[in-house]
Order: C-alpha cells, then sequence, then structure tokens
C-alpha cells in the first residue's frame, strides 16, 4: 500500500434528473461506474477517452470535490493540499482580477495566515520553477499568451506542495510548439519533486509520451489499463484498439475507406446491460451479452481488460476486422 | 490558371487598432484547383482563418483595410461583384464549414426547416422534392434515421452529428467550392474520424474542391492533397502534402514537426520552438520566423519570397534554401 496514493474501488458516481412531486429524481445519469484505479505515488497516470465517458466526473472524485455514490475511494494525500488540478482552459480558470502574484499563491493563502512578503516570496521562487520571469508577476492573466497562462497554473498548483496534480486536458488548449514547452515543463517538475500527476487527455500521442500508466475509459467504465506500452502497444479491447486507429499520424495515409457507421456512445441514462461496446463492436458475439469483467490479459497482472474475447487468450480477434469498418 | 476554383494573389489585410493596425495577413497567394483537397495548416494567429474567410468576403465591412489584394472566385474578381451576386454565391457555389456545429446551425428551428429553406432557396426544387432530397443527404452523412432527425432541434444531437449534418446542408447544392475551417477540431478522435471520412468521400463524388484549414498537422496530412503552411501571416511553405509535410524544407515546419509528442521518446526533453511569434502591429520586415529560428543567417533581416523548390508547385520562403540551390 505504501507506493499506492490513490486507490478506487468499484466507485459509481450517478447525478439525479428531474424530479416528480414528491421531489424524487425521475431518473439517473449513470457518470461512473464502477472503476477500479491505483495511482502510484512519483508515476504518471494517463486517463483517456471520449466525451461522455466520465473522464471530468473522475478528475473530481480523485479531487475530492465529489464523493461517489457507491464504491470507497481513498487517498494518503491531504484532502486540501495534497491534491491539485491544472485545467485545460487557462483563460477561464486564473482570476482576470488578481496579479498573478495572488493568482499563485492563492492555495496558501486560503489555508493558512501568511503575510505578504512571504506570499510574495513563495510567488518568486515558483514563477522562476515554471519558467516565468520575476517582473511579470504584477501582471495579470489577460497580458499573458495562452501557453504562459497554463504556466501560471501550474505554478499555483504547485504551491501547496502537492503530492498529486490532476492534469485535466492541460495542453490541448495550446499550440504544438508551446505543447511541447508544457510537456518538458511537467517533466521537469516530476523528476525535481517526485509528483504523482494524473494525466486526462484525448490525445493518444501525449499519453504516450507522457505517461507510465494508462487507463482507457468507455461509458463511465475502464475498459483496459495498463502500462503504457503493453496498452497502446498491443490494445487488447476493441475499443482501444479502434482509439488508436482513428487517431491521425504523420506519415500515413488516411483511411479513406469506408465510413464508420456508429459513433455514438449508448445513453447513459439507461446503461446496457451487456458488454457496454457490444454496439459499435465489429467482433461481438454470443459471449458479449453479459456484463464484461476487467481480468488480465494473457498472463500479465498488470494489464488487464474488459473483454471476454481479449482476456480468454483469443487475441487473433483483428484477423476478422474488415478494412477499418467498426 | 483556367480551372483555379480560387485564387489569392498579393493579398494583404490589416486590421486598424488603437496601437496601430494589426497586419494580419501580409503578402499571401494561394490556389486551390477544381477538385482538389487542399490545407492550410498554421498556429493560432497565422492568419489561416482570415485568409479564408476573405475568399468568401465574410469578414465584417469596415472592420479590416485590405491595400492589396486579388481573389478569384469562380472565375469572377470579388472586388468587382456586388453583394447581392456574393450572396448567390454563397450556398450555392461555395459553402463553408465551422468548427463550432452548435453556433452554425440556428437553435430555435428544426433541423428539417433548415435544410429544406437552404435547399428551397438556392436550387429549384421545392416542398416535397426539397424535403427528400435533405433526408438523402442525410442518408449520404450516415445518418440512420434521418426522417426522424428531420424533425430534431440543434440540441438534441451530439457534435458529431450536428457537424454531419453542416456537412450534408453544405453540399445541398453541390458547391464547386467548401470551405472547411477546423471542421474536426471540437470533436472526439473517432467522429474525427468518420467526419473526415465523410467530407472526403462527398467531396471526391461530387468533384468539389475544399479548402481545408486546421492546427492539426496529422490531419492535414491525411486529409489533403496540397498544402500551404502558414506563419505570422504568410505562408512560408507549401506543395504536395507528403513533400510539405513529410520532408518539410522550412526551418519554422521543421519544428513544428520535431515537436510532436510522437517524435520523442519517453523521458526525453521534447524539442521545442523557443520565443513566441512576432508582434503583427509592428511586423519583422525579414522573414517573419527569422527570431526563432535556429538556422537563421545574416541574410534573414530581408524577407524572402516564396520561390519554387522543386515540381509539383512546391514552395518556400526560406534563404538557406535559396542559398543551396543557386
Amino acid at each position: 500500500m505504501s507506493n499506492h496514493v490513490m486507490q478506487l474501488n468499484d466507485v459509481h458516481v450517478r447525478f439525479p434528473i428531474g424530479a416528480n412531486w414528491l421531489g424524487r429524481p425521475k431518473g439517473f445519469v449513470h457518470a461512473l461506474n464502477g472503476v477500479d484505479l491505483t495511482v502510484r505515488r512519483g508515476k504518471t497516470l494517463g486517463i483517456v477517452g471520449e466525451s461522455g465517458c466520465g473522464k471530468s466526473t473522475l478528475a473530481q472524485v480523485l479531487m475530492g470535490i465529489l464523493n461517489p455514490t457507491e464504491g470507497r475511494f481513498s487517498s494518503t494525500a491531504d484532502k486540501e493540499a495534497g491534491v491539485q488540478i491544472v485545467f485545460q482552459d487557462p483563460q477561464s480558470s486564473l482570476n482576470a482580477r488578481m496579479p498573478i502574484w495572488r493568482v499563485i499563491t492563492e492555495p496558501v493563502f486560503a489555508r493558512k495566515r501568511t503575510s505578504v512578503a512571504e506570499l510574495r516570496n513563495i510567488a518568486v521562487e515558483l514563477a522562476r520553477q515554471v519558467g516565468l520571469r520575476e517582473e511579470v508577476l504584477d501582471r495579470h492573466p489577460h497580458e499573458f499568451s495562452g501557453g504562459q497562462r497554463q504556466r501560471i497554473a501550474i505554478a499555483r498548483a504547485l504551491s501547496s506542495d502537492p503530492d498529486i496534480i490532476v492534469l485535466d486536458e492541460p495542453t490541448s488548449a495550446l499550440d504544438i510548439s508551446i505543447q511541447a514547452q508544457i510537456l518538458n515543463l511537467l517533466t521537469e517538475l516530476q523528476q525535481a519533486r517526485g509528483i504523482t500527476y494524473i494525466f486526462i487527455s484525448h490525445d493518444i500521442s501525449v499519453v504516450r509520451y507522457l505517461c507510465d500508466e494508462v487507463a482507457v475509459m468507455y461509458l463511465g467504465q475502464v475498459v483496459e489499463k495498463g502500462p503504457v506500452e503493453d496498452v497502446l502497444g498491443a490494445p487488447q479491447h476493441p475499443y482501444t484498439s479502434l482509439l488508436l486507429e482513428s487517431v491521425p499520424t504523420m506519415g500515413v495515409a488516411g483511411d479513406f475507406g469506408q465510413p464508420l457507421t456508429n459513433t455514438d456512445l449508448p445513453s447513459n441514462r439507461n446503461l446496457p446491460p451487456h458488454c457496454y461496446f457490444l454496439d459499435r463492436c465489429t467482433f461481438a458475439g454470443s459471449e458479449c451479452r453479459q456484463a464484461q469483467s476487467l481480468s488480465p490479459v494473457g498472463g500479465e497482472k498488470d494489464h488487464v481488460a474488459r473483454c471476454v474475447r481479449a482476456t480468454s487468450g483469443d487475441l487473433n480477434m483483428r484477423e476478422g476486422k474488415e478494412n477499418g469498418a467498426c | 490558371m483556367s480551372d483555379a476554383v480560387l485564387q489569392i494573389e498579393g493579398l494583404e489585410i490589416q486590421f486598424p487598432g488603437f496601437a496601430g493596425a494589426v497586419h494580419a495577413v501580409s503578402g499571401v497567394d494561394i490556389e486551390v484547383g477544381a477538385g482538389e483537397i487542399v490545407g492550410i495548416v498554421g498556429e493560432s494567429g497565422s492568419a489561416k482563418s482570415v485568409t479564408a474567410m476573405s475568399a468568401l468576403r465574410l469578414l465584417p465591412k469596415g472592420a479590416f483595410d485590405m491595400p492589396s489584394g486579388k481573389i478569384t472566385l469562380l472565375g469572377k474578381d470579388l472586388a468587382t461583384i456586388t453583394e447581392t451576386e456574393m450572396n448567390e454565391m454563397r450556398g450555392r457555389d461555395v459553402a463553408m464549414i465551422f468548427q463550432e456545429p452548435q453556433t452554425a446551425l440556428n437553435p430555435t428551428k428544426k433541423i428539417g426547416k433548415q435544410m429544406i429553406k437552404v435547399i428551397e432557396l438556392h436550387t429549384e426544387l421545392k416542398g416535397k422534392a426539397a424535403k427528400d432530397h435533405a433526408l438523402s443527404l442525410l442518408r449520404d452523412m450516415r445518418i440512420n434515421d434521418a426522417e426522424e432527425i428531420l424533425d430534431r432541434y440543434p440540441f438534441e444531437l451530439s457534435g458529431g452529428m450536428r457537424q454531419r449534418i453542416l456537412i450534408g446542408m453544405a453540399f445541398a447544392c453541390s458547391p464547386r467550392l467548401l470551405v472547411a475551417d477546423e471542421p474536426t477540431t471540437a470533436l472526439d478522435v473517432t467522429v474525427q474520424r468518420q467526419v473526415l471520412q465523410l467530407l472526403h468521400h462527398k467531396a471526391r463524388q461530387t468533384g468539389a474542391s475544399v479548402l481545408f484549414i486546421s492546427h492539426d498537422l496529422a490531419v492535414v496530412n491525411q486529409f489533403c492533397d496540397r498544402v500551404y503552411v502558414m506563419y505570422a501571416g504568410r505562408v512560408i511553405e507549401s506543395g504536395k502534402t507528403a513533400d510539405a509535410l513529410g520532408s518539410p524544407a522550412h526551418p519554422y515546419t521543421q519544428a513544428l514537426i520535431e515537436a510532436l509528442p510522437e517524435h520523442a521518446k519517453k523521458g526525453e526533453a521534447l524539442s521545442s520552438i523557443d520565443g513566441t511569434v512576432p508582434n503583427l502591429v509592428k511586423p519583422p520586415t525579414g522573414c517573419a520566423f527569422e527570431a526563432r529560428c535556429t538556422k537563421s543567417i545574416e541574410k534573414c533581416i530581408q524577407r524572402p519570397a516564396l520561390k519554387p523548390i522543386a515540381a509539383d508547385k512546391r514552395q518556400v520562403a526560406c534563404w538557406l534554401k535559396e542559398a543551396q540551390n543557386v
């Protein structure tokens, strides 16, 4: 347990929708449907999935903002200072009325009485670490470019000296050349401070570069997880393969054969009783009519997938694939 | 030149401001041939959207100055035609798809009503015939229950569905040119793949030309026949996609491709481009990339012209290349 900083056991989160005349909810949105995750100290865990898969709800659970409706979430990190978050859009996540030294030290200011001089010192030190010059500390967020704003957001996350930083799509609003700068900064900070990152992204190439482990989510469940090289190198769940195939890559010709027919997620109001991916899966058989569980792939304990065909050793599923039509 | 659907020559666009005019576009030449899919790729602020908007005369009157430049759309000089004529061309001969499908559809009208209106306005089809045409367009876009979708409001549909409807609408009058401004940036990867496949299919089928604007090198790489790389309001490199992005000649294009995370191993630092884009209120008189370029030479304080370096309209604006060729 020592090198596990966070542990999620069968975490479910659902949100009530509507209310009847008694004030009871008419239905539920099932955002997370049984998530099991372990976050290891000093490592980077990537969480990949498309919109509606529950990535952001999961981030809120990890941040302690949201309590699981069912299941257990335990964390060794301090509840307030121990976990910090960096959001996707640095424009809206920084207070526009504060000079940035106040923005950066807000987590410290909110938690304990600290003199202005001391806060200022903290800000100077953090600004240096994230590559901002000291002279800019009195400016306001609107005076910075997107990449610099993201540096400010990272400095703010560092200010309470957290064990864990949740990075919610930190580079998807940035240009490629700036993305590279921010990713380098994140790597340096992790090496220097031994922080644990939880990196939420839809960008597979960034996840492959930055993460040690990755969990692929679909409709509120982890469908595959394990070391990055295994999961992204030899995906076992049909959804992971579809995701990887869909990522455009340099130097590879586009696949303009038959267009995909079904790209919609099933509704999360009424969860399907069978495998959640059944409707979109080309390999679906009768065994997929029941709910699937996460099981180890081959003999490897770390690499698990939620697919009966992958885990039963039937790894030749790719042969049945027709010309990219999933 | 007669087969060019769109020809932009020496375009300069400035936006007046209090601190002085922003030289958004300075001397851009772009040509889109019949049936060709041409990409414009660049980072934010490179004026790729402004260039495309000016091609359809969509920039608000009075908000910009155009000191020089000639735009020829389907053989007509845009400077000479009236707004009424332009309005007739838009939607019928040229169509545009935007990044955000939510804002491009009217939220208060049902999909059917919006589609049928476009068809009735620009074609001979009326009433039932227009509706049938709308249905066939939706079916072409792999929308299964087309009849039902016509009766829905935009907010009831997913982003991918809305974008497919917009593409269907754009092809309603078989346009000769389609301008797509970041059409898949707001979409998930699997949906992006589907939308690109459909767009490609439909364009090839109807013989329409596409001007495709994106910041995503990999998407442009897979989707476009020919590409223009823009930086700070200038085209710095162009050519067949496989040449221009496969073996880039300009240091900026090279650096941009180097900075992609798929080119680095885990733990290694990514190569990033230091510095930021030049301030376009006072645009550099020399090469726009000179300040960030690692290979700059003395001559770079003069502006290099876009010169052909190989066959197939392969061009680059760099003194280094010029020195090699001589």
